[in-house]
């Protein structure tokens, strides 16, 4: 008897015969039906739990269920495969709730205050019971702040990985790569305070007279420790997907080793690093803690990054937030559906020079 | 312009594995070579060291003399990417550069090696692609990738972006593999119209394709995995396929082989 004819008594599937019953999805939504009236039924029925215990419940008969009607229908393996599939879909959905839900509150409350005087002026002198004031000294510092960030950051950080690829060998990479591992992990706050005690308190009184200053460039520094690992350990990931062929197809042309890494290997990998650089940019531009440790915070406009306090988006937010005045929480809404929106248009900017640059 | 290639006592070391062991063969201008042997008995290591493309991996090192019309491709004083302009590689795999269209494919060398003009750069594609018999298939679509063509059409993209460059020697190592029957034939007639500029080398596993194009053939072989490989016999290719001097070869070249 071969292993087909053994395995399911009264299941179809034999040698013979290749068909076999499925369960109609009628027959599925049924169950899922099924499932959410009886848990809703026991639940609401006692008052143990709320319409969130309801749906988890319902979703545990539900697979219970599925699973079950499944085997009588069409056999153990499609039941098993039927709930795991039912399992993923729903994970899914998990995970993309709590997105949906960002952005779905972050577009109801955050268009209260989307008016020309939310971008256009500071918060100077609005005090507690004005209704007006805006974003644009967070704006600026933002941009400034993370533009220069990322002029620091993303050479360094793709010629660091460029190191790594191609060039580095032995014990100096090695110990290289184990400390972008580490940094990786390191909390922002942290990297406040090393800027904070490095530049802010050591290297800037040079430049001032001896006082110790405050910049929106010292935050630049922060946020640059901060994307440095993330770019460096995306860029190589990218870099080791070129495959090697190429290289050598390069080499084998008479093309020496830098060249073949900029017209060649670079190139190739450029979508990825563009997404890795991304990831870090828009890291760097949610960060409040540094920018408050090393920047100061500021209420009004200042353009300079290099000298005096300078606010951002995300610490407007944590201001705002926690202001007392009843108009500060549609400020700090409005002000953070513009840092997502403005990383989402670099990003899809980005992405699109990206694609562009390649042939299609 | 094509050059004699002379090995003397070659030997090649990836770290202190040591993969082929004294090789000494004389390649003349203007032929095919063929290298045959079974898998791992170092035909492909000897190809690459003749253009130091072995050299890619680390630790790896030769012992011996490979010169190109006398001239010591291993001297200390040697540019390494002089030697791979001056001698061609083409692979098993074809390997056109994804981000780049089939004319900056053929071009690539020329360009990456400081060829700016434009006028230069289009003559040369139009040509190199001629030669490669690949002209009349993509004339109307130079500014495709080159990775959208057929393998087939890869492969002689390949080797027409390794012959714009100009070099001396082009080494192809196992160039039909992953080609279907029609290609190859497409590539060996080309090779037959390279063969009156360039000197040719072929690593091969395919015996008939040996015994088509070539006009010397080597038979490399090794006795044992992790045993360096060896030359066994490298005589013309009329001898070799048929009446081989060594019983290795023989039994090689009908089958018996183990």
């Amino acid at each position: 008897m071969s292993l087909l004819e053994r395995e399911e008594p009264g299941v179809v599937m034999t040698p013979h015969n290749l068909r076999a019953r499925k369960l109609h999805w009628m027959a599925e939504a049924g169950v899922a039906l099924a499932a959410l009236i009886v848990a809703g039924a026991l639940i609401l029925g006692t008052g143990v739990g709320n319409w969130v215990l309801v749906l988890f419940v319902g979703w545990v008969f539900y697979l219970i269920g599925l699973f079950a009607v499944a085997t009588r229908v069409e056999g153990r393996r499609s039941a098993r495969n039927r709930m795991w599939k039912s399992l993923i879909y729903s994970a899914c959905l998990l995970a993309i709730l709590p997105l949906a839900s960002v952005v779905w509150t972050l577009l109801s409350k955050g268009t209260g205050r989307l008016d020309g005087d939310f971008f256009g002026s500071s918060m100077n002198n609005i005090g507690a019971r004005d209704p007006g004031g805006g974003a644009y000294h967070a704006i600026i510092g933002t941009v400034e702040q993370v533009a220069i960030a990322a002029l620091l950051a993303v050479p360094l950080g793709v010629l660091g990985a460029i190191y790594l690829v191609e060039y580095g060998r032995g014990k100096f990479a090695t110990t290289v790569r184990f400390f972008v591992d580490v940094m990786t992990g390191i909390p922002s706050i942290v990297a406040g305070l090393f800027i904070l005690a490095f530049w802010v308190l050591i290297v800037s009184p040079w430049f001032n007279n001896g006082t110790p200053r405050f910049s929106g460039f010292a935050a630049s520094l922060a946020l640059t420790v901060l994307m440095l690992p993330t770019i460096v350990r995306s860029t190589e990931e990218m870099l080791r997907l070129v495959p090697g062929p190429l290289r050598e197809g390069a080499y084998a042309l008479g093309v020496p080793q830098w060249k073949t890494i900029m017209k060649i290997v670079l190139p190739t990998a450029l979508p990825g690093i563009v997404t890795g650089v991304m990831l870090a940019i828009a890291r760097a531009a949610g960060e409040t803690a540094p920018v408050l440790l090393v920047a100061g915070g500021f209420s009004a406009i200042n353009f300079d990054p290099f000298s005096g306090n300078q606010s951002s988006l995300a610490l407007f937010v944590y201001e705002q937030a926690g202001d007392a005045s009843k108009f500060a929480p549609d400020r700090a809404w409005t002000a953070a559906l513009t840092l997502v929106a403005i990383v989402l248009i670099l990003t899809i900017a980005a992405k699109l020079l990206a694609r562009r640059s390649r042939i299609s | 312009m094509a050059k004699r290639i002379e090995a003397s006592n070659v030997s090649s070391y990836y770290g202190n594995f040591k993969a082929i062991d004294n090789i000494s063969m004389t390649v003349e201008p203007k032929s095919i070579t063929a290298l045959i042997g079974p898998s791992g008995c170092g035909k492909s290591t000897f190809l690459r060291s003749i253009n130091r493309m072995h050299e890619v991996l680390p630790n790896a090192r030769i012992e011996g003399r490979l010169t190109i019309d006398d001239q010591n491709i291993y001297d200390p004083d040697v540019d390494v990417t002089a030697v791979r302009r001056m001698i061609g590689m083409v692979f098993q795999r074809p390997n056109p550069f994804p981000t780049m269209s089939i004319y900056e494919n053929v071009i690539a060398g020329l360009k990456l090696n400081g060829v700016r003009k434009k006028s230069l750069l289009d003559e040369a594609a139009e040509k190199t692609l001629r030669s490669a018999n690949l002209w009349d298939e993509v004339k109307d679509r130079l500014n495709r990738p080159g990775a959208g063509l057929s393998g087939g059409q890869q492969q002689r993209l390949c080797i027409a972006r390794t012959i714009a460059v100009e070099p001396q020697v082009v080494l192809m190592d196992e160039p039909c593999s992953a080609l279907d029957p029609i290609s190859t034939l497409a590539i060996e007639d080309l090779m037959f119209k390279l063969k009156d500029r360039f000197t040719i080398i072929i690593v091969t596993h395919n015996m008939q394709q040996a015994a088509r194009v070539s006009d010397k053939t080597g038979f490399f072989s090794i006795d044992k995995t992790g045993d360096p490989g060896r030359l066994i016999e490298y005589d013309d290719t009329q001898k070799i396929f048929s009446n081989p001097t060594e019983k290795k070869t023989e039994d090689y070249i009908t089958g018996r082989f183990g």
